[in-house]
């Protein structure tokens, strides 16, 4: 057992098991060792990241844990120890208080209370590890979530006193719902129950019981004692009955190499690099899956086809590139593809649509309403949005559904969402890239929501008879007049507009009036070669000039820079 | 071959996302540039991030005039070689009217030439995003702060008033005349930092590395001969084998005592030496929670 020196002087707790020392081995020429990974002799360890998030109640020794973790794998610097022992000796509690090693802001440390998350980081030789602290109080939903969005693994501190508790579930449920592939139930204070291996059985078997019902893959339950160090680092010898790992021996071994979704590929274009003619790279983080130099990809969405010509990064061609790197696609073909398109293997199909379910966790003192307009950003499109139905909010004390009209600051529940662009999605426990999404409100620009899809919604069917904003819904843009002269030109802008997705049409000759209100009325995109009595105010129309091209016609069409939906008329020149 | 990335992989990813984000969604991005460790990750990362293209936003230097002969000399190699566009902006006006350490005391001096300076620089170019290079393990009311850290338009921080930041979804919406400010090495910590540095062979100031300097030693602390420094009675400049932590204006950046003249040998310093990086930094420790209190004014 450990119980490292409380208040001694700046002395560490001793030999740890895979402590930070030897992460590096003297080297002697840099030049030489420049590149790690491949050179002889000494070197450093390559650990792999681990982001855990942890989450508690107000006083069940969450800060004392961390601050523990920090102290014991030496990840806290000796300047702060030493400071943090100044501040102890300006408060009553005795010896030294770890939490005070978390608790950051000024404004916390006055109201003794933490109020945001908070990173930290300590690394052992096996893995590197980033913190999400989050606090336990009202504010905790949001934060929680906000916490549990990038982690691999969630610590749940279970307090021996008082069992597994209400917030306890809403722990493991926000953890569940956030998608955490493992869950490390810590049941702290120990040492206030005399180590009895029966508190921690039953607090496991209550906890068991509920976590059946949550998708939490990987439960594992450890007794601990924060305060004295109990199982933390080392294994403690005051529990003899617990066979199973230390929590940094568990953080250190527990598989994550499999929790990455390698099976679909996904890559959103971030941006488009072209230093010159010959070059056109798209930029982007690979979001899920493998590519390789050759492979048949689809462009969402315009769904053309090509294949990879090219894997660029700093270093060099590569043969394939995996999630989550960041990398340089360049395709065999010319094709027009910008940011906010997805590149996806050829047959592997994404979710495209604007409408589909999706889980809110609600963040804004302002309520989410129905019909209320937000942006939303998913992957690299940001698009407008508005809630078409919220179906059920999900009491965050009894788990249960409640029917709803809106969600209040911290509220989770399921609602509908029509995007005006069609977005390219996975269900969210497929696949977090891209099942994830964030609410921004456009008048404040706070991001008010985070959402995690769960399924596309298919159009549902109508009633009575068709109508416009039906078949602009569809199309995907309003209905339009092209005036073009010159006849090869109709024909290719037609084919242009038509691969894009365009519901578009070309008249020759001197089609009359009633046929080409007929035909707007229907929400196509006319192209004809004059235009004699004006049509109705409603339609818009637009000339080509002699310098058009299938290409700048198109622009004309198109706000922003997606294919087939929403083309919204801008400019009177094209 | 598994197909899992090293820590400093997974950290290079991240932030070759964050950096191509904000290239792709604001107008007018700058990325300062302080010419000490860190500044030189995050340029390589943009370099890598935009490869084979250059680095598509400014570098700007804020001077103090108090810099270190060696850093300006590095800086205008450094920006020469690699290609980028380098702005260079000093509050001369303050400078004029004799802003110095001596003669203001560290806090009024920084808030001129740093906080003061920094603020015009971003507002005459028209910045709307500005990259910096600080950690969140640097100090602790920086292990809250956000990637995209949003700034009001004052140029200031509130600490009440920040976005909720989930997963790899940077909202970059801001109001005209607003700001954020970007930190893309957020998640690493200075001894990554190190790694990194050797790793990929990275050019950094050479007053990182021991050797001897002549330097004035009052009480614990070891201060750069530079920048005529006013000696208390009795002080006499002595040559000590030392090297910088951290890289500011010469009166503010204390040395330490080292003989780490390589980067192993710094790494290896660092870890069996534990003490944060910034406690060598006079500025740090002008008053308690002093880093809150200048975020809140706009400092980085």
């Amino acid at each position: 057992m450990e119980t490292a020196g409380l208040g001694v002087g700046g002395q560490g707790p001793g030999e740890g098991p895979a402590l930070r020392a030897g992460l590096f081995v003297k080297e002697d020429d840099p030049r030489e060792a420049r590149n790690l990974s491949l050179a002889p002799g000494p070197q450093p360890l390559a650990p792999e990241l681990l982001r855990f998030t942890t989450a508690g109640s107000v006083d069940d020794g969450k800060s004392t844990l961390i601050g523990r973790l920090l102290y014991d794998s030496k990840g806290v610097y000796e300047d702060q120890v030493a400071s943090i022992r100044k501040a102890t000796r300006n408060q009553t509690t005795g010896g030294l208080d770890l939490s005070l090693l978390t608790d950051g802001l000024r404004a916390e440390r006055e109201q003794g209370i933490t109020i945001d998350v908070a990173y930290r980081y300590f690394s052992t030789a096996r893995r590197k590890f980033i913190i999400a602290d989050t606090p336990g109080h009202e504010q905790y939903t949001r934060n929680m979530a906000t916490g549990a969005s990038t982690a691999n693994l969630a610590i749940v501190l279970i307090d021996a006193r008082y069992g597994v508790l209400p917030q306890s579930r809403r722990h493991a449920y926000i953890a569940s719902l956030l998608g955490i592939p493992h869950v490390v139930v810590a049941v702290n204070k120990m040492d206030l129950v005399e180590f009895r291996q029966e508190v921690f059985e039953n607090i496991r078997r209550d906890f068991e019981a509920f976590a059946d019902q949550l998708e939490i893959r990987d439960v594992e339950f450890i007794p601990i004692s924060a305060l004295d160090g109990d199982n933390v680092v080392r294994p403690s010898s005051r529990t003899p009955w617990y066979r199973g790992p230390s929590l940094l021996e568990h953080l250190e071994t527990v598989p994550i190499a499999s929790d990455r979704n390698l099976t679909n590929f996904r890559f959103p274009v971030q941006t488009v690099i072209r230093p010159n003619l010959d070059f056109r790279g798209l930029a982007g983080q690979v979001a899920s899956g493998v590519v390789r130099r050759g492979d048949a990809i689809t462009v969402l969405p315009s769904g053309r086809r090509s294949r990879v010509k090219e894997i660029v990064t700093w270093e060099g061609s590569r043969e394939e590139a995996f999630a989550p790197m960041s990398v340089t696609l360049c395709l065999e073909d010319e094709l027009d593809v910008s940011r906010g398109d997805m590149l996806v293997s050829e047959n592997d199909p994404v979710h495209a649509g604007r409408r589909f379910q999706t889980r809110v966790v609600w963040m804004s003192e302002k309520p989410l309403e129905a019909h209320h307009p937000y942006l939303l950003k998913h992957t690299t499109q940001m698009v407008q949005a508005r809630i078409r139905e919220v179906r059920h909010r999900v009491n965050i004390h009894t788990l249960e559904r409640e029917p709803a009209e809106k969600l209040e600051l911290n509220e989770i529940g399921l609602v509908e969402v029509e995007t005006h662009r069609p977005l390219f999605f996975d269900p969210y426990s497929k696949n977090r890239a891209t099942g994830s999404l964030i609410l921004i409100d456009p008048l404040s620009n706070e991001t008010v929501g985070a959402g995690m899809i769960v399924s596309a919604v298919t159009e549902s069917l109508g009633q009575g008879r068709v109508t416009a904003a039906e078949r602009r819904a569809r199309f995907g843009h309003p209905p339009a007049i092209l005036v073009i002269e010159d006849e090869e030109l109709a024909y290719a802008t037609e084919r242009y507009l038509f691969d894009r997705g365009c519901q578009v049409h070309v008249l020759r000759g001197e089609p009359g009036e009633p046929l080409i209100a007929e035909l707007t009325s229907a929400g196509t995109v006319l192209i004809v070669p004059s235009l004699g009595s004006p049509v109705s105010p409603r339609v818009r129309a637009l000339r080509a000039s002699k310098d058009s091209t299938p290409g700048s016609i198109w622009a004309g069409l198109v706000a922003a820079n997606v294919g087939k939906p929403d083309i919204s008329l801008r400019g009177e020149g094209i | 071959m598994p197909r899992s990335l090293t820590h400093l992989e997974a950290l290079e990813a991240e932030s070759m996302h964050i950096i191509r984000e904000v290239a792709a969604e604001f107008e007018r991005p700058v990325m300062l540039y302080s010419i000490g460790k860190d500044s030189s990750v995050m340029v390589r990362l943009a370099q890598k991030a935009f490869h084979p293209g250059p680095i598509p936003f400014p570098l700007l230097h804020i001077d103090t005039t108090y810099k270190f002969r060696e850093m300006i000399e590095f800086r205008d190699r450094f920006c020469a070689e690699i290609g980028v566009k380098l702005v260079v902006h000093t509050n001369r006006k303050a400078i004029e009217e004799g802003a110095s350490p001596f003669r203001l005391g560290t806090q009024k001096c920084c808030g001129l030439l740093k906080t003061r300076a920094l603020l015009d620089a971003l507002e005459e170019g028209g910045y709307d995003a500005a990259f910096g290079g600080a950690r969140r393990d640097e100090e602790k009311s920086r292990a809250k702060e956000r990637v995209y850290s949003f700034r009001d338009s004052f140029g200031q921080w509130n600490p009440k008033n920040q976005r909720p930041e989930l997963w790899n979804l940077y909202n970059s919406r801001i109001d005209k005349g607003e700001s954020i400010r970007v930190f893309p090495l957020s998640n690493w910590t200075e001894l990554d930092v190190w790694h990194y540095i050797h790793q990929e062979n990275i050019p950094i100031v050479p007053m990182y590395f021991a050797k001897l300097r002549p330097m004035v030693v009052r009480g614990e602390s070891l201060i750069p001969v530079e920048h005529d420094i006013p000696l208390l009675p009795g002080e006499q400049p002595q040559m000590v084998m030392c090297r910088m932590r951290s890289l500011g204006c010469t009166y503010c950046t204390g040395a330490m005592r080292s003989e780490a003249d390589t980067l192993p040998k710094i790494i290896d310093e660092m870890i069996q030496f534990r003490r944060s990086e910034r406690e060598n930094r006079v500025i740090d420790h002008d008053q308690d929670g002093s880093m809150e209190i200048k975020k809140r004014e706009g400092y980085f």
